[in-house]
Formats: C-alpha cells, structure tokens, sequence
C-alpha cells in the first residue's frame, strides 16, 4: 500500500477539466472518504453528493476511473491503479458542479414507467395475501432492492444514443410493480415501457447488470417487460 | 401515443421473428453451398438445378422476405441511434431499404428459378 494516492478530480460542470490531489492513504479507506477528505482538509470548494455513507441513500455514486460505482462501498484498494484515481460525475446525466449531477430527468423517467404503486384497497380493507413463494413475487423480490442511485443508467450505452430512453433502474421499478398482483395500472405501465423509448430499445448489453452494486438484473427485469408487452399485444391492449 | 409505441413494439417482435428464420435459412443456404460445390460448380451447373425448381424458389423467397423484414428494422435502429437520425427520417429508411431488398432479392430469385 502506497503512501498517498494521486487523485484527479472532475472540477467544473459540463464543461471543465480534472484537479490534480494528494491524498494520504489510509486503511480500509473509501473513495467516499478521498472524496470528503479534499473538500474537508484541501478544497472547501468542491461539491459532491452523500447522506447515509452505508449504501443504502444511493446518493454518492460517482464515476471512478471510468466506472460508475458506488463511492461509500467502493474500497480504494480494489479500484486504484499504481495509487492513481480518476473521479467524475456520473455520465448521462447533466453536471450540476463538479461531482453532483441533476437527477431529475433520472427520476422522471421513473414517474413516466408509471413507478408508482396504485393500489384499489383502504387502510379499513383487509391486508392482501401475497404468496411469497409465487414467481410473480419472486419476480419483483428480485428487483425491489434499487437505492436509484443511477449507476445503471450511467452505464447504459442506449440511454446516451438515445435520450428518451427510460433506463434501466425506471424499467426495473416498473416491473416490479408489473409482478405486484395488487397494483392496479398494469396495461397503463405496459404502454408506458413499450417501443423505442422503454424495453423495446435495450440491446441486453447487460453492463447495467454487471455493475449495479445490489445485484440486481435490471437486464432480466426488461426482457420481462418484453414478455408482458407481447401478451398485451395479442390480448390489443398496447 | 399508444399507435406509435404499438408500432415500435412490433417492429422489435418482427426483428425476432425474421431472426429465427433468418438463422435457420442460412444455415441451409450455407449447407447447399458446400454440398454444390464439391469438385467445382459453374454458373451454367448452378442454373441447371435452380431453374424450374419450386423448392428453391419458395425457400429463397422466404429468405428474401425474412432478410427485407429484418435488415430495414436494424439499419434504421442504427440510424437513429448511431447517427443520430430522427425517428421520421429513420423511418423513410426503413421503408427504402426495405424496398430495395424485397426488389433486388426476388429479381434475384425470379432470375435462376424462372428464366
């Protein structure tokens, strides 16, 4: 282990260049913790995002040395080359100022997949019997774990050829919501995510399955909803 | 709205579906080839067998058919997404494209078959 680490920093918005810093190393350290110690002890000016540093916000994830990753969970040890990090904000995504990037057309999309749960029940009803071992719950058990921290669409090649694709992590939410029985906009959703703007555009690349860093497979979640559009299709409901 | 995405839904499943009979004709359309062509082949041989031959000329049609399905879809996909073409122009490809296969390859397959 080297003593400091030679660490470059996106500094600027869309447009702008990389700082050069000198950061001691430390044991067990976090790119999230080289992060915090230049805006706290070198640069008071730089400007990142975090809240829970325990990976469950998905708030502090960052490009770093090329990949998006999950900066409170990433351990300098395993992504630094001979000392050397590159940190960046998040691609897809308009840079606000240095790492903070606007999530805002990211969560848009969640909206427009119809990722909101609409239920037919009260809370006088009774509660809904959900079988846990049926696939459909299987299925959204599978993908209910996103903290939306948008390393899936920052690594999603479609989603920089073309901007109105919904992304991985809205296509996820919704076929969750596609396998929850009790939801009620289920032919509304299917439209929302069809053609070129929802799973039809994916080309099951899969690198928002290899880097998601809960494991989930937003990949299987779309071909999913490929499955679903097809039967929708045939019943004349898309 | 609803069209539009009924349309493009449809494009992808006809995408599919012309694949799995594009892989299946040109595993046979290969096959034939080095089966024909043991000991050499001329033109003259070739047309020998294909003229007149129903069975090669339904094949090749549904090869054409599959092909002026499937390569439209994807060269236009390309388009918009590698060159950044709108949805419209992409769309006049498609039917260009489509067009000239569906011509030039059943010209073809009237040509060794027919005459």
């Amino acid at each position: 282990m080297t003593n400091s680490l030679k660490v470059k920093v996106w500094r600027g918005k869309q447009e702008g260049s990389f700082t050069s810093y000198d950061v001691p190393r430390r044991e067990s350290q976090t790119v999230l913790d080289v992060v915090t110690f230049i805006q706290r002890q070198l640069d008071h000016t730089l400007s990142y995002r975090f809240s829970c540093r325990v990976g469950m916000c998905g708030s502090c994830a960052m490009t770093v040395n090329g990949v998006a990753r999950w900066t409170c969970r990433t351990h300098v040890s395993k992504v630094a080359v001979n000392g050397e990090l590159e940190i960046a904000p998040l691609s897809n995504l308009p840079v606000i100022k240095d790492l903070a990037t606007d999530m805002t057309e990211f969560f848009d999309k969640w909206a427009s997949a119809k990722g909101q749960f609409k239920g037919s029940t009260t809370r006088h009803d009774a509660f809904a019997k959900v079988d846990p071992a049926s696939s459909a719950r299987q299925a959204a058990n599978a993908g209910i774990e996103c903290i939306g921290c948008g390393v899936c669409y920052a690594s999603c090649d479609v989603v920089a050829w073309r901007p109105a694709f919904l992304g991985p992590a809205a296509l996820n939410r919704a076929w969750t919501l596609a396998n929850d029985v009790r939801d009620q906009q289920q032919d509304d959703r299917l439209r929302a995510v069809a053609g070129d703007a929802g799973c039809h555009a994916c080309h099951t690349q899969g690198s928002c399955t290899q880097r998601c860093p809960k494991q989930i497979a937003p990949t299987a979640g779309i071909s999913g909803l490929k499955r679903l559009t097809a039967k929708a299709a045939l019943r004349g409901k898309l | 709205m609803s069209s539009a995405v009924a349309r493009q839904a449809r494009a992808w499943y006809l995408q599919r579906i012309s694949a799995m009979v594009l892989a299946l004709c040109v595993v046979v359309h290969i096959g034939v080839i080095i089966y024909a062509v043991r000991g050499g082949l001329s033109g003259a041989e070739i047309l020998g067998r294909t003229r007149g031959n129903w069975g090669f000329g339904l094949f090749y049609t549904i090869f054409v058919l599959a092909c002026a399905v499937h390569v439209p879809i994807g060269v236009a996909n390309i388009a918009e997404e590698w060159l950044g073409w709108s949805s419209r122009r992409a769309r006049a490809l498609f039917f260009v494209a489509g067009l000239l296969i569906l011509l030039l390859g059943l010209r073809a397959v009237v040509g060794v078959t027919l005459r």
